[in-house]
């Protein structure tokens, strides 16, 4: 097989994988309709959470949407602030993708509120004794900073964008706000601005997430949760999973497959060492737990490996999550883009069980025991299995992400353009 | 010994080593959360204060606990029921409950029963975790109480609590005051507001809790027995198992248990100060 012939079908492929990916963000927007009136017409009467296990399905997707987040950014200043070049072609990509998935945090928490209207509260009545009310300021000022690296990447392709005589062309004059400069040296400027953002970003992305892993970490009410590795596991989950995220959005809309295989290639050779140190961590996590014994330390991680659903912790965060991306990544396969790729979205979906296994565990054991039994009523019960709602509210959220995404891939011009190449970066 | 000894003893209980490392990290906290405040427009005092965190405890006016005397305990479960009847919480939140069956192996067939309302800590968990400053404790008695129309209802503060004193009300409703049945017009007389239930309306939609019934309290912050003015499960207590009172009143019932009998508390290595106590 020759190299075009190759090239020819790796481009097939990309078109495929494209098309897959609309279909498939559009079925789960469409899935999450019937949830999200639920969820506004009856409140939270359908979910299946109750007064012992009282985060569900909608937290653990949000702390797995902060995660891939903040990882997509971190990953991002590798370009611009360690000055990476290999990492250069999805630099744009990646900002992009830390402000998508940090609206479908957003929007997940949201609903997840019992009274959404008072979300403002936070604004205005902040308690700072409390981790949530850090977290929530320090993402709302990481939000403002993802805007702004954002458009100061686009601003200059959107200027010259803007002079197309078309809905394109208009919408690209709406974008840039008014700028007009389309100089190299304007460009040069952005970057440095960009530069100066992105460095003041890395440390609020590690507190704002470290700071995540704090909210659980600081509960000493849950054994599950109160250790000292909870901040910095929450942060290398959250590399993992915000590179591999990157690793197949990148080999999608990026040509990954073909113009820029050799970073997909090398997103997958970091992503396995950070892949490699998760599972230090978390090894350590367990080792530790259980070699002391004590029996309400260790009570939630014995549900996480041995509870009622096992198979989330050995099937889909171990064996999906882990073992089979690991092989991907070490074997022959990690030369070819489609497996790295196959990796990538293996990784980022089995670290979501990581997420129900941190949320879940840590409340389904009874604080006192005998409580579920003490009264009869569902919402008091240890056992928790989130509701249709639940599932289709949150496959609604993950659908309005790929939809995002592809509305940016149609609209931004986030590929760094050949004419811009010598400036980028 | 004097009556301050005595209340200094109830207060800080039998202290671990954590407790001075734990007061220096109380301190920072305090002092951030202070500082921070501070230069936040904050509507009200109430919010600064409970941000702050700040309050002397030998201002304060009572300091109402429970001792709840296993022994007398028969697990008839009326307190439950008076709870439910006098604060009209809904299906799934119970302000009290009633355990059997806690200590395995038994020493003999009796059973054993613990009601277990909130323990309104001396150092309560839930209230510094809660990002909207909604939950606090009282300056004058000590009741940690949830400010409805604040709470956002992350349930941050159930995860906290070590205890399951906190419930979330989904709006559900027994089927007897289901809406649109003239029962369901009755209020509830929690924190004397009277708050008709309504769709969406607070309480549902926030984190609900044991408030020792403070709104049967007088103008002056004072409940009276002979008057029926008394937390609903202590007054209806079958076996007059459940004391209730002003721990610092050497008057008061509990004063006086906690003098004469073995008392404990649960979960004592976290450092709560729980202000409910169990006679065994």
């Amino acid at each position: 097989m020759n190299s075009t012939h190759a090239a020819e079908r790796s481009q097939v492929w990309n078109g495929e994988l494209k098309k897959g990916f609309w279909l498939l963000g559009i079925c789960l927007l469409l899935a999450g309709l019937p949830g999200l009136w639920d969820r506004l017409a009856h409140g939270h009467i359908h979910a299946n959470y109750g007064s012992i296990v009282t985060w569900g399905l909608w937290v653990a997707a949000y702390i797995y949407f902060i995660g891939l987040s903040a990882g997509a950014f971190l990953v991002s200043s590798l370009v611009y602030v360690f000055d990476i070049r290999r990492f250069e072609p999805i630099g744009r990509l990646a900002v992009f993708t830390a402000l998508v998935t940090l609206l479908l945090a957003l929007l997940s928490i949201v609903f997840d509120l019992g009274h959404m209207n008072r979300a403002w509260h936070v604004m205005v009545y902040p308690n700072f004794k409390s981790p949530m009310a850090w977290m929530i300021w320090l993402y709302s000022a990481y939000f403002a900073i993802l805007l702004a690296e954002m458009w100061l990447l686009l601003r200059r392709d959107l200027v010259v964008g803007g002079r197309q005589r078309n809905w394109r062309g208009r919408l690209y004059r709406l974008l840039a706000l008014a700028s007009r400069d389309d100089s190299d040296a304007g460009a040069q400027r952005d970057l440095k601005i960009v530069r100066g953002i992105a460095t003041v970003g890395m440390p609020l992305v590690i507190m704002f997430n470290g700071g995540a892993g704090a909210l659980f970490g600081v509960v000493a009410a849950r054994p599950h949760w109160h250790s000292g590795l909870f901040p910095l596991l929450f942060l290398i989950s959250a590399l993992v999973s915000g590179g591999a995220l990157l690793t197949l959005v990148a080999a999608i809309f990026q040509n990954g497959l073909t113009r820029n295989r050799d970073t997909v290639i090398a997103l997958g050779r970091l992503v396995l060492g950070l892949l490699l140190l998760d599972v230090l961590f978390q090894f350590s996590e367990f080792l530790i737990a259980f070699r002391g014994g004590i029996p309400g330390h260790i009570a939630g991680l014995k549900l996480v490996i041995s509870g009622p659903y096992w198979w989330v912790f050995w099937g889909w965060q171990v064996g999906i999550g882990t073992l089979l991306p690991i092989l991907l990544l070490v074997l022959p396969t990690r030369h070819d883009p489609r497996w790295v790729a196959l990796a990538g979205l293996l990784i980022a979906a089995g670290l979501f069980g990581l997420r129900l296994n941190i949320v879940i565990p840590g409340l389904a054991v009874e604080e006192i025991h005998g409580l579920g039994a003490a009264v009869a009523s569902l919402r008091v019960h240890p056992h928790y299995f989130p509701s249709l709602p639940e599932w289709s509210l949150t496959a609604g959220i993950v659908g309005l992400g790929l939809i995002l995404f592809g509305i940016g891939e149609l609209l931004l011009p986030y590929e760094v353009q050949e004419r811009t190449s010598h400036v980028s970066v | 010994m004097t009556h301050r000894e005595i209340e200094q003893t109830l207060q800080d209980g039998p202290r671990l080593d954590g407790g001075s490392r734990r007061a220096a990290l109380g301190w920072l906290a305090k002092w951030l959360g202070g500082a921070l405040a501070g230069a936040v427009v904050l509507e009200g005092g109430k919010a600064a204060a409970a941000a702050a965190g700040t309050e002397d405890r030998s201002k304060r006016k009572h300091r109402y606990g429970m001792v709840i005397d296993t022994r007398r305990c028969v697990g008839c479960r009326a307190c439950m029921v008076a709870c439910k009847a006098e604060n009209k919480t809904p299906p799934g939140v119970f302000y009290t409950v009633v355990f059997d069956q806690i200590v395995e192996p038994r020493i003999d067939d009796k059973p054993l029963f613990m009601t277990k309302p909130c323990f309104h800590c001396e150092r309560p968990s839930c209230t510094d975790v809660c990002p909207v400053s909604a939950t606090f404790k009282r300056k004058n008695d000590g009741v940690v109480v949830v400010d409805y129309d604040r709470c956002i209802g992350c349930r941050y503060c159930m995860t906290a609590c070590p205890y399951s004193a906190r419930w979330f009300d989904f709006g559900e409703n027994y089927p007897a005051v289901e809406e649109k049945t003239p029962y369901a017009d009755v209020p509830s007389p929690e924190y004397n507001q009277f708050r008709q239930r309504e769709r969406e309306k607070s309480p549902i939609g926030n984190v609900r809790k044991c408030t020792f019934c403070l709104h049967l309290q007088d103008e002056h912050g004072k409940y009276d027995k002979a008057k029926g003015r008394w937390p609903a499960c202590a007054k209806t207590c079958t076996g007059q198992a459940i004391h209730f009172g002003d721990l610092s009143d050497p008057q008061s019932d509990v004063y006086h248990l906690l003098r004469e009998r073995v008392a404990i508390r649960l979960k004592e290595e976290l450092g709560t100060e729980p202000k409910v106590f169990y006679l065994i």
